[in-house]
């Protein structure tokens, strides 16, 4: 291509001058980007040399260079996490004064506290008594929304549970009972006979003499005369609808010949006092929770030695 | 390589015209401009000499506008349009209107952090938001009215653009004086004298700016409040950031764009354009009575030769977009008939008879052409299309009033717990779970009583109340203006079916306001 030197050559049907490329005869037209363009480049520029000084900028062996904003996104999510907690820090003080029977008369408190324990227990509870809180029959796990509690369905009831978990090994105050196993005891007729005044008991079977009179020699001093459970022992009652190991004649054979007992972790130790206190207060919200009555038996639980 | 531009030697053929193919080729240049299409196909061959670059300008730098100070009906029409629309737009934040201690007091207010709309004694929720949409489908067909009526009124007028403009015009005249002395002192060289004019013409500008958004942000706070915390330092970033926007947009379009908002950003103008028809008023400058034009001493000595206009220019002095009415109507015309009232004027003053330019349709200016008597323009109003809009506009603001007057201020929704869904209690009765949202819509805590129909048997109680107080019906008072979630437990004794029901919420006072959810009881055994 034969290019004029310093000679401006122009394209006609544009107007526009040559670079002065070309590539088989396909020339190259000088064509400007438009100044705001130029300018908002320039303006980039500027602006990235404040931005490598500011903040981190360089990749080196280990690390980028440091800005002398000392910003990294690390520590911008600590402090974001930081704010968090010190948002609910206030609230949490508050549940770690106050005595968690005394919870429910401040309404206000108590919906964060049950806000707080919905949180907490999809974490550490929904393993077991599944994320609706329903338990599972099959596994022995109990339901958590219904009036019936093995230990007792207060606030602090459950919160001692939760403390100190159900026969949890190598802890003094868990809640712990026995049931014996009755295998080779009763002749099968005799076990057939109990079974049936078991489930008389809540109105699903005919009650027989034999079947009373073995309930009363072997049952009674736990469960009671009518079955209505001993909630100090942790004996459940039989005279109610619900059945943690099944209503069925086999599963309550099966469960007086080798009876299954279920375990619980305690909590403590691995879960700070005030979240505790939530779940008990979540638990509690489920539609089953009952008052908290002065008089009851329960165990002391010191509430204020644990915060 | 061959070069089409290079002579081959020895050809000395005319090229004026070449006829190939059966087809006359010129080879003189064409511009893009006016050859017809076909064009391009015939010409552009190695042997025809290269075409001639006419190069077409889409850019042209803008003329400033020095529009000339002038009096008249219409300019007094402005100024007062400009009063009320400035007096509507900084007076009504500052009106109160009692609504009780459960709601702010503010007449108009735009309430985005609890997402309530107060107008007056109107409140309206984020799920009635079609009132909104309503009012401004209103507004647009509004604009079709006002323009199929009386032309581009809302340009002219009412437009904030407009009047911003105005206001600003009316700054730099009393800073710089009028049209001669402005635009003397635009094409005076920068002296210090130009630099402080300047400056203190444009810090006028920023105020007018500041107290332009300073007025906005009030809308959506309660304005006494906002107006302290604003001087103090205290209000929400997100104020500062709006007020130094629309600061810098109305300093922006009003100070310095102007006219070209109108005639290059703005859509109304093109929409206007295909809406406007014979029958349409628009200002107009009638020609067959102005042309042609001549000086009154020339039309003293040839009176037949020439028509009224004597070519004074007041209309195009005076004009704020700086347009010459008399090419014709254009997109550059707003309709402010200020070009009436320059040309009345001189009319009144030369002994002609005024509206040389007046408000007139194409028609009647066409029959006025033809001797006829003219009518009045007025008459304009009163034809099907203008009816057509009026009635559509109406009804929609019917409909919108209709359904303001009829709408519940109670609400009820429900979802039911899926997991679990159904509880087995200790005596055999089953329990279903359900989070009830009960809407309180007025500026008052009510007491609504929620009640269970066609479940038989069915006790509830909830989350406040206690079991022992279950009970069919239940009562609880939700707070002024808010939803309350309700967690409602309803158990039924042993041995119902799953089925349908409904809760039904009643507002316990006089209005007795009421709402039913159909929602299902899941039970044992249903598949």
């Amino acid at each position: 291509m034969a290019n004029k030197g310093t000679q401006k050559r122009v394209d006609e049907p544009t107007g526009t001058e040559f670079v002065g490329h070309e590539w088989d005869g396909i020339e190259e037209l000088d064509t400007p980007m438009p100044r705001w363009w130029v300018w908002t480049f320039y303006l980039t520029i500027i602006f990235s040399v404040g931005y490598v000084i500011a903040y981190p900028a360089w990749p080196m062996f280990e690390r980028a260079t440091e800005g002398v904003l000392g910003w990294s996104s690390r520590g911008q999510l600590a402090e974001e996490i930081d704010a968090a907690d010190q948002a609910r820090v206030s609230v949490r003080e508050a549940l770690a004064r106050v005595p968690i029977e005394r919870l429910p008369d401040d309404s206000a408190l108590m919906q964060q506290a049950v806000a707080g324990g919905a949180a907490a227990f999809r974490v550490n509870c929904v393993q077991c008594h599944g994320s609706g809180a329903a338990g599972s029959q099959e596994l022995g796990y109990p339901n958590l929304n219904d009036d019936a509690w093995l230990w007792g369905g207060d606030l602090r009831a459950i919160e001692y549970t939760l403390v100190h978990g159900i026969r949890q090994v190598g802890d003094d105050e868990t809640r712990t009972s026995l049931m014996p196993p009755f295998a080779g005891v009763f002749e099968s007729a005799q076990m057939d006979a109990l079974v049936s005044h078991v489930l008389s008991l809540s109105g699903k079977g005919q009650t027989n003499p034999v079947g009373a009179q073995i309930y009363s020699d072997n049952c009674a001093a736990c469960h009671g005369p009518s079955g209505e459970g001993d909630r100090e022992l942790g004996a459940p009652r039989l005279n109610d609808a619900i059945w943690l190991r099944g209503s069925s004649r086999e599963a309550i054979t099966r469960q007086i010949l080798n009876p299954r007992m279920g375990m619980m972790p305690k909590w403590e130790g691995r879960l700070d006092p005030v979240t505790i206190k939530m779940l008990a207060a979540y638990v509690h919200s489920l539609g089953g929770g009952e008052d908290f009555v002065e008089v009851a038996e329960d165990p002391e639980v010191e509430v204020d030695e644990q915060t | 390589m061959s070069k089409p531009e290079e002579p081959r030697s020895g050809d000395e053929r005319d090229r004026s015209v070449v006829v190939e193919d059966g087809i006359a080729k010129s080879n003189e240049p064409v511009s893009s401009a006016i050859a017809e299409p076909a064009a391009t196909t015939r010409r552009h061959e190695p042997h025809e000499p290269a075409r001639q670059h006419l190069p077409e300008k889409l850019y042209e730098a803008r003329e400033p506008v020095h529009n000339k100070r002038v009096r008249g009906p219409f300019r007094m029409f402005k100024w007062l349009v400009m009063l009320v629309t400035l007096g509507i737009y900084y007076i009504t934040p500052w009106i109160r209107w009692d609504r009780g201690p459960y709601a702010p007091d503010q007449a108009v207010l735009v309430d985005v952090a609890n997402r309530r709309f107060y107008m007056f004694g109107i409140e309206i929720w984020p799920h009635e938001f079609y009132f909104v949409a309503g009012l401004l489908i209103m507004a647009g067909i509004g604009l079709f009215l006002v323009t199929s009526a009386v032309g581009r009124a809302w340009c002219g007028y009412a437009c904030p653009q407009t009047v911003w403009t105005d206001l600003f015009q009316h700054v730099d005249r009393l800073v710089d004086g009028d049209r001669n002395a402005r635009i003397r002192l635009d094409r005076a060289p920068w002296t210090w004298g130009k630099v402080f004019r300047r400056g203190f013409k444009w810090s006028i500008y920023a105020v007018i700016g500041l107290v332009t958004g300073g007025a906005w942000i009030l809308y959506f706070a309660d304005a006494p409040t906002l107006f302290g915390e604003f001087f103090t330092g205290e209000a929400v970033p997100i104020a500062y950031i709006t007020v130094a926007v629309l600061t810098l947009t109305t300093v922006t379009l009003g100070g310095f764009m102007r006219e070209q908002v109108c005639i290059y950003m703005c859509p109304w103008p093109r929409i206007q354009t295909a809406m406007l028809d014979e029958k349409s008023l628009i200002v107009t400058y009638k020609d067959w009575r102005g042309e042609p034009r001549g000086s009154v001493k020339k039309a003293q000595k040839e009176p037949e030769k020439f028509g009224d206009c004597i070519d004074c220019t007041q209309c195009v002095q005076v004009c704020p977009t700086g347009i010459d009415i008399r090419e014709g109507p254009q997109i550059g015309c707003i309709t402010c008939a200020l070009c009436i009232d320059a040309c009345d004027k001189v009319m009144a003053d030369i002994g002609r008879p005024r509206g040389l330019i007046d408000y007139a349709t194409l028609e009647d200016c066409e029959r006025e052409a033809n001797g006829e008597e003219p009518r009045s323009p007025w008459r304009t109003l009163m034809r099907p299309r203008t009816i057509a809009y009026f009635l559509i506009w109406g009804s929609i603001g019917l409909a919108l009033l209709f359904a303001l007057g009829v709408r519940s201020h109670t609400g009820l929704t429900v979802s039911p717990d899926r997991n679990p869904p159904f509880m087995l209690m200790s005596d055999g009765s089953v329990r279903n779970s359900y989070t009830l949202k009960l809407r309180n819509m007025e500026s008052r805590p009510r007491d609504m009583e929620i009640s269970i129909e066609g479940l038989p048997g069915a006790v509830m109680w909830s989350d406040t109340i206690n079991r022992r107080d279950a009970a069919a019906t239940q009562i609880v008072t939700v707070p002024a203006d808010q939803t309350r979630a309700v967690r409602a437990y309803v158990m039924v004794p042993e041995g119902t079916k799953a089925g349908d029901f409904s809760f039904r919420i009643t507002s316990q006072d006089e209005q007795g306001e009421t709402d039913v959810v159909e929602t299902r009881f899941s039970a044992p055994g249903e598949s």
